[in-house]
């Protein structure tokens, strides 16, 4: 196990870390500007809790990966970040939730431009049933980020290109996106979440429903991806976590146990429990 | 289980587990067989139930549509119709003054003694008979009068000329052709003299009187003087106009407040109530929003008796619940990663429901549309509590005029004492009806594979 994530991430210097955006950062800043800051955040289902006091940085254009045994809290916490837990029923989350320093749950924030900032992307892959072209252009045509039909199709295809799908795809863009495989369909249903230009993109169990080339491709793509969006990540893979991310992040009965740097967390974490988890002792 | 376990061999285990799977399977492969033939009685009897449904009102109703019409020379003869010819517009005339004058002439017409015309027409076919007149009249239809008038009103030339018409037989003679009355019946208990029974056999053997489409049942309103020209047309007007309220009012609100029950209303104990009281809504009996309607619609808002627009309002409020509930059933089944899609790129919850989850139901919605209308159009209760059984012999012209409806004619039709004669004409209705409600699931059918193959 350890050798694996150490294997898969020689070419990760964590403690310059290819998350620091060499561009706008200036050189002596080491630790990883944070996009989204979350402090002591509670989230209850009704009675239930389900999160207890989570405090998390999601760095900058880098991947941190949340990862945890099922029912741990991670797609809550993730769902908290773009307040998707206000569509659930009875959900309520306290604590404070900052995107770019600004309360996520300000009630003067509109959820709608909050959604337009901070993309999602689903367990499993949820095209609409429309055409590929549809899909990935309803984003804009909502926020109106498009002002004529030439400036969509620039968006759609560039979108597709990024989500590394354009190829496949190029010669049936008017056919219905349910009609692709599951991995075509994961990455058009990413594409659609960038056709927006978020800032941050959350992805729940992104590969759970795919074979493992399909989750090849989606993983090389979040590695594309993290030069110019800041991306968080559910995974019930350890490898993946390994693989992809950063930062790690575990969660265990709704608490936040351990967050650092990914080798660390695999390699020598702090806490026991986390040394149980990623040695496959439970989970 | 323990035994099997504690087995000194594991393949002594595994074919003792065998055995005991394989004597079950009889019992299993058994019980299968007994509901699949369960099944298939049960489909077969109540096929069987629709085959002689549909047998009965096809045998009955459709010889109705075939109707007893004789062939004759009418003689537009100058001493019958003694009458100036139809004014023209004079030069200097004003137009009130033309049409004063060509109503008077109309009136004229109409005072022409046409039963002589006509049974001047019948009687040319037998000429050596002593028949008379009330006997002879007795054969012919007695709307068929306005025929010829209407004929010379829209032809003045035809005056002192002869040209072939199709009269309609009277119902009596039309019963009596056909053998729906029993020929050996004495003379009292007949609907038709005995000259006329002799005469009216002895044009139907000379092919005068033939069967003939009878497709004034579909042109003309329903008439107690003259039977036999009773149509369907103002009954059939009554149910489209009372359809076209019920589509234009209740898919809107149904569907509408499907859409708010289900997707913004807050869930708790007021919008709980709210629901309970649709599904009991739907259950209440129809002839009670019948009662309903008489109150509301009639008492306090003083709408028109007898009018569609009523019997639309009241058909409006008993479909709603079937509307609400299977919208809301629809939207309910559409997977909430579809929704989860959607809020997740930022779509409100009105784009949501408007551009992903509504058109999804579209096939469900169309479903229950066309169920409930079809529901309303067959429904005759309540429409009686608010007068849309009384006679009217006219087509109504809006939503507003007195009319009737197809059930409810279907109704008043087989309430009609010439018996012979409006059995056949009940089940015709029926058959109209019928067929009205099949095209209509058919459109649905259409609609709805169209729908789902755009998907
Ligand atoms: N919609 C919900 N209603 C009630 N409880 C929920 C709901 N979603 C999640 N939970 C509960 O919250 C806890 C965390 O769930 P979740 O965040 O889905 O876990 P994970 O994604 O880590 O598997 C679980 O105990 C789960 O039962
Ligand atoms: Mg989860």
């Amino acid at each position: 196990m350890t050798n694996i994530a150490k294997s898969e991430n020689t070419d990760m210097n964590m403690s310059s870390g290819p998350f620091v955006d060499v561009a706008n950062t200036p050189k002596q800043q080491r630790a990883p500007k944070a996009r989204v800051t979350a402090q002591n955040v509670n989230v209850f289902y009704g009675q239930k809790q389900a999160l207890f006091d989570v405090c998390v940085d999601v760095p900058d254009r880098s991947v941190i990966a949340f990862i945890g045994p099922s029912g741990c809290g991670k797609s809550t916490f993730l769902r908290c970040l773009n307040r998707m837990n206000d569509t659930i029923e009875g959900c309520r989350v306290e604590g404070d939730i900052k995107l770019d320093g600004q309360d996520v749950y300000d009630p003067k924030i509109d959820v709608v431009e909050l959604r337009a900032r901070v993309g999602m992307v689903f367990q499993k892959p949820n095209p609409f049933p429309k055409s590929i072209f549809e899909n990935v252009a309803y984003g804009p045509k909502i926020h109106g980020l498009a002002t004529n039909k030439t400036e969509l199709e620039e968006i759609v295809v560039t979108s597709l290109r990024k989500a590394s799908l354009f190829e496949e795809v190029k010669d049936r863009l008017h056919e219905p996106g349910t009609g692709l495989s599951g991995g075509q369909q994961q990455r058009l249903c990413i594409a659609r979440a960038i056709a927006v230009s978020p800032e941050v993109i959350l992805m729940d169990e992104p590969c759970s429903a795919l074979d493992p080339i399909a989750t090849a491709k989606i993983e090389e793509l979040i590695d594309e991806l993290r030069a110019n969006y800041t991306i968080a990540i559910v995974t019930h893979s350890m490898q993946q976590a390994a693989r992809v991310s950063q930062r790690t992040a575990f969660f265990h009965l709704g608490l936040l146990v351990e967050e650092g740097p990914t080798e660390t967390i695999f390699t020598a974490p702090n806490d026991k429990r986390t040394q149980d988890y990623v040695t496959g002792r439970f989970g | 289980m323990t035994d099997l376990s504690q087995n000194a061999s594991p393949t002594d285990g595994s074919q003792a587990r065998l055995k005991r799977i394989r004597a079950g399977l009889g019992k299993r492969h058994a019980r299968e067989k007994r509901f699949r033939l369960y099944g298939i009685v049960a489909i077969a009897a109540a096929l069987t139930f629709v085959a002689i449904l549909f047998a009965m009102i096809l045998s009955k109703g459709l010889p109705a549509f075939q109707q007893a019409t004789l062939t004759v020379p009418v003689t537009f003869s100058q001493e019958l119709i003694d009458l100036e010819p139809r004014p023209v517009r004079e030069s200097g005339q004003s137009a009130a003054d033309f049409r004063a004058a060509d109503l008077r002439w109309q009136r004229d017409v109409t005072l022409v003694n046409w039963n002589r015309v006509v049974e001047d027409a019948v009687r040319s076919l037998a000429p050596g008979s002593e028949i008379s007149s009330r006997d002879l009249q007795s054969l012919i239809d007695s709307a068929e009068r306005f025929k010829l008038r209407d004929a010379f009103v829209a032809n003045p030339n035809l005056l002192g000329q002869t040209v072939d018409m199709q009269l309609l037989a009277s119902a009596n003679a039309d019963n009596w052709l056909k053998g729906n009355i029993n020929r050996d019946l004495p003379d009292s208990q007949q609907q038709l003299s005995a000259p006329a029974r002799a005469l009216a056999d002895e044009l139907y053997a000379d092919g005068n009187i033939r069967m003939a489409f009878a497709w004034h049942i579909f042109t003309n309103t329903d008439s107690r003087s003259a039977p036999a020209s009773a149509g369907l047309a103002g009954a059939f007007m009554g149910s489209l106009y009372m359809m076209m309220v019920v589509i234009v009012l209740a898919v809107p609100i149904g569907v509408a407040s499907a859409i708010y029950l289900e997707e913004f209303a807050p869930k708790n104990r007021l919008t709980d109530i709210i629901e309970v009281n649709i599904n009991n809504l739907a259950a209440v009996p129809s002839i009670v929003f019948g009662l309903l309607g008489a109150a509301v619609f009639i008492n306090y808002f003083r709408l028109p008796l007898s009018a569609p627009i009523v019997g639309g309002l009241v058909l409006t409020l008993m479909t709603l619940p079937t509307i609400i509930i299977a919208t809301r059933s629809s939207l309910r089944a559409v997977p909430p990663s579809l929704r989860q899609a959607a809020l997740g790129l930022g779509a409100s919850k009105t784009q949501t429901v408007f551009h992903h989850v509504l058109p999804v139901t579209y096939p469900g919605i169309l479903t229950a549309t066309i169920i409930g209308v079809a529901q309303a159009l067959g429904e005759t209760a309540p429409l009686l509590l608010i007068g849309m059984n009384a006679f009217v012999a006219s087509v109504p012209g809006s939503p507003f005029d007195q009319s009737t409806a197809l059930p409810v004619q279907i109704y008043l039709w087989q309430g009609n004492e010439n018996r012979n004669f409006f059995e056949a004409r009940t089940s015709a209705a029926i058959i109209v009806l019928l067929a009205l409600m099949i095209s209509l699931n058919a459109i649905a059918i259409f609609l709805r594979s169209r729908l789902e193959r755009r998907r």
